[in-house]
């Protein structure tokens, strides 16, 4: 492999990656604060494009409003999903509200199937996303910086509302003890609700940025991303956003790579790149970034 | 305990009778045919998922065949359609629920050869007749007494765009399959192997790789090809689509060849202009009608949909009309006479051409080449077997 094809590649590496990062991000907030894995966050991720699609093709809204619609709107039904299938079973066993998840996401994808249809949707991009460029030797459109550009702003403004805000201390807090920070004059359910809010605008970017790298929409896409953000998640340490977002880098790389490297092997991409996950967790069993919890009874 | 027990043997004789009520229809003499109230011909196709515009297609030609002959032996037909959404375990699922549950006499389907070949393992086991519309893949129907089609089959369709591809002066071409779909990777492995018989190596072919079902990614893949003048990606129109996309984002200015599996909406509308320029091997083209039936169904398909059929869309009224025929000439609806007539199928004029059904349960037929025109499938050639 000559530089310029391993640094085209590892531009593409971080484009996907930066995609994985941001559900990623969804996964672990929801998972730091509930001990909870959404699973139905893939399909928020499926609902966010969708969303963005009909903006445009349905109420003809600019590329813009469009996508700010699908990002409210998404946010909404995480909000919702919070509120009608989680609060309700909090204070049950942590199984209940696992299954009720994986509930939420079949729904999810079947109402989907059932209001938009199941044959593939063609999503376009608004014309300065669809530009060539060069930089040297290495192609690529011009969504690739906006992708990374993104993300990246977006991980840099959730860092700061955590650590900076009213809100976000309280998010901390939660994770630690929801009960304890409830008795402290916290609103518990308004900071998990928030928690929820901004999980789901993430992953309403992120599908919108999905959809704009893969124009090719249908109601099952957000399983796949959802998985493997899933074990990004994992992979930095889930209950951390700062590992959430080097997890998905990190599967993003590897996975362009190890088909790059090795093209015979590039059927069985996933059956690799888990691999990997498994071998890292055997010797660090909390991730890269996460730290060791004490599991709380 | 005691009324446990009494609760179990109830069950078992409940569950003992409803078997036995459920096979009186087979004891049925052939003289009580005029008291049967209908008869069920399943379908199952894709109807959701990836596939979904494929069986969606088909469907449409099921559909207009089902409108235009609704009894057949004087009895009306009730076709029951159960979506396999792509995946093999639906597929068996669904023929499980045609056969068992709707008691169906034959069934049509199903685009995608993974499917069909799911399906087929339980029509083999419960003997009952079943007609392909479009599943390729030469497994589908070999060894099996009971999975028929009506189209051509793979090894042919490899040829057919190895020859497309050495006569139109490409030296070097690269091969990206879809590992999950037997469709994809038996293509690949038939193009390549006609690839090898005409240019006398394996040379030209620069590089081989995969993608799995629902990857969306192939810039690695691409990345591999080199200095190749053509891809030949015989996926999905799906993932065909976005693969050509990046293909182009990347600065690949070659040829991108297919296969019938291309031949959907989608194909053009999600690869946009990536798409313009590619051709693929297919069964049909309204623009090549071959038989005396071709005129009258484009004309009704027209009136009915506002546009050109598709190959799949022909393929799945050829194959309802097929089932209808072996019906006829069975005289009955037993499973095993309809079977027989079905092998037996002779010159069966359809509307993608004349039908032959060989000794293995295949149709020989000629294949078309198509090209993507400012949007449109554009009709090339016709290559006979």
């Amino acid at each position: 492999m000559t530089f310029d094809s391993f640094l085209q590649n590892l531009a593409n590496g971080i484009s996907l990656g930066s995609l994985y990062a941001l559900i990623a991000i969804g996964y672990t907030m929801v998972y730091g604060i509930l001990r909870l894995i959404n699973f139905a966050h893939g399909d928020l991720v499926m609902l966010g494009s969708y969303f963005a699609f009909y903006g445009v093709s349905m109420f003809f809204l600019p590329w813009w409003a469009a996508f700010i619609f699908a990002i409210a709107v998404t946010a909404g039904v995480g909000v919702v999903m919070e509120k009608v299938a989680y609060r309700p079973l909090r204070e049950f066993p942590r199984i209940n509200l696992f299954t009720a998840a994986v509930a939420v996401s079949f729904l999810l994808e079947n109402l989907a199937i059932v209001i938009f249809g199941g044959r593939p949707k063609a999503f376009s991009r608004p014309p300065f996303l669809d530009k060539m460029l060069n930089i040297g030797s290495i192609t690529f459109v011009s969504y690739t910086p906006i992708i990374i550009g993104v993300s990246l702003v977006l991980f840099v403004g959730l860092i700061l509302i955590i650590n900076h805000t009213k809100a976000g201390t309280a998010m901390r807090a939660l994770s630690k003890d929801i009960e304890t920070t409830g008795l402290m004059g916290v609103n518990t359910n308004k900071i998990i609700m928030f928690a929820f809010l901004l999980g789901s605008c993430l992953a309403a970017v992120g599908g919108i940025l999905w959809a704009i790298k893969f124009p090719q929409i249908n109601p099952l896409m957000g399983v796949m991303p959802g998985l493997k953000a899933f074990v990004a998640a994992v992979l930095g340490g889930i209950g951390n956003v700062g590992g959430a977002m080097i997890g998905g880098l990190l599967l993003g790389i590897v996975e362009i790579m190890l088909v790059a490297f090795f093209p015979s092997l590039s059927g069985y991409r996933d059956a690799f790149s888990f691999s990997i996950l498994i071998l890292l967790l055997l010797f660090r069993p909390t991730g890269i970034m996460g730290e060791v919890q004490p599991e709380k009874v | 305990m005691l009324l446990k027990r009494i609760l179990n043997v109830g069950f078992a004789l409940i569950m003992i009778s409803a078997v036995l009520l459920g096979c009186t229809p087979e004891a049925e003499e052939p003289g009580e045919i005029e008291e049967i109230e209908e008869v069920v011909i399943g379908v199952y196709e894709p109807m959701t998922g990836a596939q979904a515009a494929g069986g969606v297609q088909t469907m449409q030609g099921v559909d207009l065949a089902y409108a235009q002959k609704d009894e057949v032996l004087g009895v009306p037909i009730r076709m029951v359609l159960v979506d396999n959404r792509g995946d093999k375990a639906e597929s068996a699922t669904a023929m499980t629920r045609l056969i068992e549950q709707e008691n169906a006499i034959a069934v049509v389907g199903s685009y995608g050869s993974s499917n069909s070949m799911a399906g087929g393992e339980v029509s083999e086991a419960a003997g009952v007749p079943v007609m392909g519309c479009s599943p390729t893949n030469p497994l589908v129907t070999e060894g099996k007494e009971y999975y028929f089609r009506a189209c051509f089959i793979d090894p042919f369709q490899g040829r057919v765009m190895a020859k497309y591809a050495t006569e139109h002066d490409i030296e070097k071409v690269a091969i990206i399959q879809n590992i999950s779909q037997d469709y994809s990777v038996g293509l690949a492995a038939f193009f390549k192997q006609s690839w090898v018989e005409l240019t006398g190596s394996e040379e030209g072919i620069v590089s081989e790789t995969s993608y799995q079902d629902g990857d969306q990614d192939f810039t690695a893949q691409l990345s591999d090809i080199g200095d190749a003048q053509a891809i030949f990606a015989p996926g999905y129109y799906g993932d065909a689509a976005l693969l050509m996309k990046q293909a182009r984002e990347m600065g690949f200015t070659g040829l991108f060849m297919g296969t019938d599996a291309w031949e959907a909406p989608e194909l053009v509308d999600i690869g946009g202009d990536s798409a313009e320029g590619a051709v693929f091997s297919s069964h049909y083209s309204a623009e090549a009608a071959t038989t005396p039936a071709s005129a009258p169904f484009v004309e009704a398909f027209r009136a009915e949909y506002g546009e050109a059929p598709s190959a799949m869309a022909a393929l799945g009224y050829d194959a309802y009309m097929l089932v209808i025929d072996a019906i006829e000439r069975a005289g009955s609806f037993d499973r095993e006479a309809i079977r027989d007539a079905m092998a037996a199928t002779e010159n069966f004029e359809g509307v993608t051409g004349y039908i032959t059904i060989n000794e293995i349960g295949d149709a020989v037929k000629d294949a078309v080449v198509l090209e993507v025109q400012n949007g449109e499938f554009k009709y090339l050639s016709t290559v006979s077997p």
